[in-house]
């Protein structure tokens, strides 16, 4: 048995019936982030060290039966954006370079209380902003399918590592599809789940009105066990609602009949690569098959949504970064004059191009002049846009949809242009402006081997026919396992690494 | 569509209001780079939001209240091992007042 292989929820299973110990399975992914992490570097961190003395821990708790969830025992990594006491958390950026957190965020806190062993914090786009982790200041994310192309963004470094069995689950943030496009691109599982859902006390804000924070993990199974933990009602977070449906592995029945999904139209147009097209149409064909009812339908505003996505986001994140001034945590720049030079001085040497460029729009539509025509527009359209969401949930359970217009595009060919990348954010926008939940599950892969996901967009609160519908489908298909060590061996002729041989020492 | 064209005083304010440093490049950069984005962000315009009331959140949101009660411990050293510089128990910074 290879331990890497296993889901969360199996590898919580075999830790629980005392068939894997909670050292061997930190061990496992401490070896393997050793082997693969000079090619993909998908963390900005890693302490073994303290992971190992975790797993010392969890174990006692385990075996006293204190601890008895289906994720106790299992080792995850956190996205850079999620605070993590004494861990350093920098959001891939200059200016956090050196921040240690005095607290942990509510989703960590949680998962940490159901057995989690922390591996390390996972890359991620500056501050979030980016479709391809090539914003951070710690050096680019490697796709683990083909490592001359990104792994997606902003959570492109936690989903390389559960892609590359780095980790068996990680979190992710998802403010405009930093969860779903780059599982999508990297072949696993995520969830962006309603707004409110996952307290977002502790996750470092880009644009607080949109941000959630979600799974990634190796299946459906994985991905409801997680947001579980994670999803609850916290007063340190003043937008937390209190959900009483959060069971949401009760909703993993292989069970199509009765979901009535819906195809926007308009989604498979312009601009989308007929690979992706081909293969996320199969995806329906396959519920249609397991006795969901599919038709197309026509959703309104979607080319509006970017427009009003990038002024709000960016309005949002110019007032958040504000924090950023080189006072209280953070970098600080070595030569100025008086305090106002001081600021400037820090945030233009401490910030990337890309964060750089939204908070210079975000104060612009904000500025007197032009808040009007920008910013109360960009909210007058975003209440439109929820609006046909509505409307299509009335007839709908499931809208079924592409994560992005293509497979991860090559390292270096997006930065360039600043709008064309902002463009591939079309399918994902939307429903983080309308506050709905959607899954991305692999579905495919195109004739380079770059995995494909299908999207699904649930109403607000319910995940569970999501979660139903993806689940239905995964069942038709056998996982998929991007195996570097096999990659490996057959480019080296090296042997595989097994428990009780190699691995088990 | 009215092309957008952003003054070289417009920049100025944007970078006061978002307390940027850039030098001409990063500038000239920036304005051509803002242009562009607000040439689409413009298509906005198509549509008539006349009496739509804007939505900050997706959901009616209310204030929440509670008592405004210390409930954490003093972290402050901690905090302050954080700061680029301290002193005495507080934070450094450039001298801001005459004398």
């Amino acid at each position: 048995m290879n331990l890497l292989s296993l889901t969360a929820v199996e590898l919580g299973k075999k830790i629980h019936s005392k068939e894997v110990s909670v050292r061997e399975a930190v061990e496992a992914c401490c070896e393997q982030i050793e082997a693969v992490e000079p090619e993909i570097h998908s963390y900005v961190t890693t302490d073994r060290e303290a992971a190992l003395k975790k797993a010392e821990e969890i174990q006692k708790k385990i075996d006293q039966g204190e601890l008895n969830g289906p994720l106790a025992g299992v080792p995850a990594a956190i996205k850079d954006n999620l605070c993590t006491k004494g861990w350093k958390t920098t959001c891939s950026s200059k200016i956090l370079e050196n921040f240690i957190p005095t607290y942990t965020a509510e989703a960590v806190g949680r998962l940490e209380e159901a057995g989690a062993v922390l591996l390390g914090k996972t890359n991620m786009d500056e501050f979030a902003m980016g479709s391809t982790t090539e914003t951070s200041y710690f050096g680019v994310t490697k796709n683990p399918w083909n490592t001359k192309h990104v792994p997606g963004g902003s959570s492109g470094g936690s989903c390389a590592a559960v892609a590359a069995e780095e980790c068996f689950y990680a979190l992710g943030s998802d403010t405009g599809g930093s969860i779903r496009q780059p599982s999508s691109f990297c072949g696993v599982t995520g969830i962006k789940p309603t707004y409110g859902t996952v307290s977002r006390y502790g996750l470092i804000a880009y644009g607080s009105s949109l941000d959630q924070i979600g799974p990634v993990a190796k299946d459906v199974t994985d991905a409801a066990a997680i947001l579980e933990v994670i999803a609850s009602y916290d007063k340190k977070d003043s937008t937390s609602i209190r959900r009483r449906d959060t069971d949401f592995t009760s909703a993993l029945k292989a069970e199509g009949k009765g979901l009535k999904i819906g195809i926007p139209k308009s989604y498979f147009g312009e601009g989308i690569e007929t690979e992706v097209k081909t293969s996320v149409l199969h995806a329906a064909e396959v519920l249609k098959q397991q006795g969901a009812e599919v038709e197309e339908f026509d959703l309104g505003l979607v080319e509006y949504a970017i427009p009003a996505y990038y002024v709000i986001a960016s309005a949002e994140a110019s007032s958040n970064l504000a924090r950023f001034d080189g006072v209280k945590y953070g970098y600080r720049t070595p030569d100025y004059e008086g305090l106002h030079d001081m600021y400037k001085k820090t945030r233009s040497e401490g910030f990337g191009a890309e964060v750089k460029r939204r908070i210079m729009l975000g104060s612009f539509v904000l500025s007197s002049g032009y808040y009007d025509a920008y910013y109360l527009k960009a909210l007058r359209t975003k209440a439109l846009i929820k609006q046909a969401f509505d409307e299509a949930f009335k007839t709908y359970d499931v809208i079924l949809a592409p994560a992005a217009p293509t497979t991860a595009p090559k390292l270096g060919s997006s930065l360039n242009d600043p709008l064309k990348m902002y463009l591939g954010d079309i399918y994902t926008i939307s429903a983080n402006l309308a506050g709905l939940p959607g899954i991305c599950v692999p579905c495919g892969k195109d004739k380079n081997g770059l995995p494909i996901g299908v999207q699904m967009l649930g109403n607000c609160f319910e995940e569970k026919k999501i979660l139903q519908a993806a689940y239905t489908y995964e069942q038709t298909r056998t996982r998929e396992r991007c195996d570097l060590a096999k990659k490996r061996d057959t480019a080296y002729g090296t042997e595989q690494k097994t428990i009780g041989e190699g691995a088990g020492r | 569509m009215v092309e957008n064209r952003i003054t070289d005083e417009t920049m100025e304010y944007v970078g006061i209001l978002a307390k940027l440093k850039l030098s001409q490049e990063e500038k000239e950069q920036a304005k051509k780079d803002m242009e562009k984005i607000l040439d689409y962000i413009d298509k906005l315009n198509e549509l008539d939001t006349d009496g739509v009331e804007p939505m900050s959140h997706a959901f009616d949101l209310h204030n929440v209240f509670r008592e405004d009660r210390v409930e954490n411990e003093n972290q402050r050293d901690q905090m302050l091992s954080n700061a680029p510089e301290e002193k005495n128990g507080s934070f450094v910074v450039p001298k801001t007042v005459e004398s």
